[in-house]
């Protein structure tokens, strides 16, 4: 909010809201930083894919959670459907990259689509119980169609086709890395679309205020479904994501527990803001990387500290702190 | 008889035990000042949300320019012009004023659906927009979350985004409701200065306010309609002035 009421001295009122979606230069910095640990760090880059990949699943979750404010723990469920959908199809001589992560977005939009509309005439707790059951069930069918996943042992055999005929995907990630990077570049792009789009401003009125959005006309039900879908639809790209770089697919790709670790690095980082998800994916991903190393035992116990200490003292997380330190330097200067 | 702007037949509502709308037969004209009044807890409210779809009534029919609508949802009616304004606040208090209208145009124009365009490509939305905050004399606070604006100031946000729909019937749920007194007046003026084709209930219970206003006025009590008339016949009769006017001298 800041950075639009300082520019609304300059300009007039509609000025500035017709011209809020132009790219500020701080918006390209995620961009930036993605280039230089394909060559500083090429030992990290299986987790530096792993990390893009999260931020693209992070992104979709905050279209929903962020923007059209509907609180889900079941956004697994698409991550997974996609990690599937892309792995079966590898792991059955399909190994196509492009056209394996159109089919995860495919099967898990689809999904999103039909389960939405179902769960979306909730609310409140009822609808926040539905999303955790659709990811459990899921999770169970799964694990009991072993033919078709692997079960718990999960899926193997899965063996990638060279990207674009081109890139092999290397022992050292290096394909992977690039091929992650490009597709959340378009995700990303996407998505600000999205958001600055009236669709997506209509989102932030249903968030905000659902009974207004009914009075002015508004089909809430139609808009939520749809960006549930979208939502759906990237989560499902970033699972086929991971289970092509990874080439594996385990059963804990579609938990409740990546659900809910999913929010947690949204919550970190910032919700509905776009860029909370490049923010506080690295940093529950490498914090958590380095305490697991620093300790195996009570890792997770510091994580938890973390958040707890975000949550208390941050709320709008690590942009959020950003946001009001930026606040305080501009107002003391006269 | 004309067509009535809004008219509803044998309308009725209970809460459980509780009848909130009893048969009540009702008829909004073309251009129409309308008031409707009642104590605390008539009804008065839930009579709205009736007429906008957000409650369903037990039985009853309503008709909007002579169209059944009662079957229809909130959207449906307010695409067929009617519109409302809430006893409490219901805004997007996040968001800025203007943009809280703007959201209110871009559905009425039917462009709030694009997804492929940015919202700026719609400049004529958010300029007429602005043109409301301008004529209801908000313009200065148009950039203010609407949180950070003065109380008064957001019960005409209230009034610009029912107007923003262009509505043909304006129902107005104690518009100048919780506003200090030397405050409410910008908004009655408001209220005054409606177009004549827009068909208006206005809920009000500051007698000055509804005798000045209103051309007719119906009396609510327990959900049901007591009498209705020109303000005149309301002010003479001896049944509103123990239910109600009464109640309100030492109340
Ligand atoms: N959703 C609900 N469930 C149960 N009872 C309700 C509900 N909404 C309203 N009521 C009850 O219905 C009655 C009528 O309420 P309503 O708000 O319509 O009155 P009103 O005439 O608008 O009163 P006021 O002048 O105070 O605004 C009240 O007794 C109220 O407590
Ligand atoms: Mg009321």
């Amino acid at each position: 909010m800041a950075p639009h009421a300082r520019d609304a001295a300059r300009t007039s009122p509609v000025d500035s809201l017709v011209t809020r979606h132009r790219l500020r230069p701080l918006e390209l910095l995620p961009w930036v930083l993605v280039i230089p640990p394909y060559w500083l760090f090429d030992t990290y880059l299986p987790l530096g894919s792993e990390i893009l990949i999260m931020v693209l699943f992070a992104l979709s979750l905050d279209l929903i959670l962020g923007y059209a404010g509907i609180v889900t723990l079941g956004h697994a469920a698409f991550f997974g459907l996609g990690a599937y959908t892309a792995g079966i199809l590898a792991a059955n001589g399909w190994g196509e990259p492009i056209s394996g992560l159109a089919a995860a977005a495919a099967v898990a939009g689809a999904t999103g689509y039909v389960t939405g509309r179902i769960i979306l005439r909730a609310h409140g707790l009822t609808l926040l119980m539905m999303t955790l059951v659709i990811v459990l069930a899921l999770n169970e069918a799964a694990n009991r169609m072993g033919w078709l996943t692997g079960g718990a042992d999960g899926l193997s055999g899965i063996e990638m086709w060279p990207l674009l005929g081109l890139f092999r995907f290397d022992l050292y990630g290096r394909t992977g890395y690039v091929y992650a990077a490009a597709v959340l570049f378009v995700a990303w792009i996407f998505v600000r679309r999205i958001v600055h789009s009236p669709f997506g401003r209509s989102l932030t009125g249903i968030r905000e205020n659902v009974t207004r959005m009914h009075a002015i006309g508004v089909p809430v039900r139609t808009r939520q479904v749809t960006i549930y879908a979208i939502a759906a639809v990237l989560a499902g790209i970033a699972g086929g994501l991971l289970a092509q770089t990874t080439q594996s697919v385990a059963l804990t790709v579609m938990t409740f527990e990546r659900s809910g670790a999913i929010l947690i690095m949204l919550v970190l980082g910032g919700v509905g803001r776009l860029y909370g998800a490049f923010v506080g994916v690295p940093a529950y991903m490498i914090a958590q990387d380095n305490l697991a190393r620093l300790d195996p035992v009570y890792w997770y116990f510091w994580v938890g500290l973390m958040l707890v200490v975000v949550v208390l003292f941050a709320r709008g997380g690590i942009l959020g702190i950003v946001d009001r330190a930026r606040d305080l330097v501009v107002r003391r200067r006269p | 008889m004309t067509t009535a702007a809004l008219e509803v037949q044998g309308l009725n509502k209970n809460f459980g035990a509780l009848v909130v709308a009893n048969a009540i037969d009702f008829r909004l004209e073309p251009g129409a000042r309308h008031a409707l009044i009642g104590p605390n807890g008539a009804g008065k409210t839930t009579f709205v949300n009736l007429l906008t779809g957000r409650l369903q009534p037990t039985s009853g029919r309503i008709l909007l320019g002579g169209d059944d609508i009662t079957a229809l949802s909130q959207e449906q009616r307010v695409k067929r012009g009617l519109g409302r304004t809430f006893q409490i606040n219901q805004l997007f208090k996040g968001l800025s004023v203007l943009e809280n209208v703007t959201l209110a145009v871009g559905e009425r124009a039917g462009v709030a659906g694009d997804m492929f365009r940015v919202a700026g490509t719609h400049r004529g939305v958010v300029e007429e927009a602005y043109g409301l905050l301008e004529r209801l004399g908000i313009a200065d606070d148009a950039l203010k979350l609407v949180r950070e604006v003065p109380y008064g100031r957001q019960r005409l946000v209230e009034i610009a985004l029912a107007l923003a729909l262009n509505p043909k019937v304006l129902l107005l749920d104690e518009p100048a409701a919780g506003v200090p007194q030397g405050e409410s007046k910008v908004i009655l003026d408001v209220v005054a200065a409606l177009s004549p084709d827009i068909a208006m209930l206005i809920i009000e219970h500051d007698m000055d306010i509804v005798f000045r206003i209103a051309k007719r006025i119906t009396v609510l009590v327990q959900g049901a309609v007591l009498i209705e008339g020109t303000p005149q016949e309301i002010a003479a009769d001896r049944q509103v002035r123990e239910v109600y006017l009464g109640e309100r001298d030492h109340g």
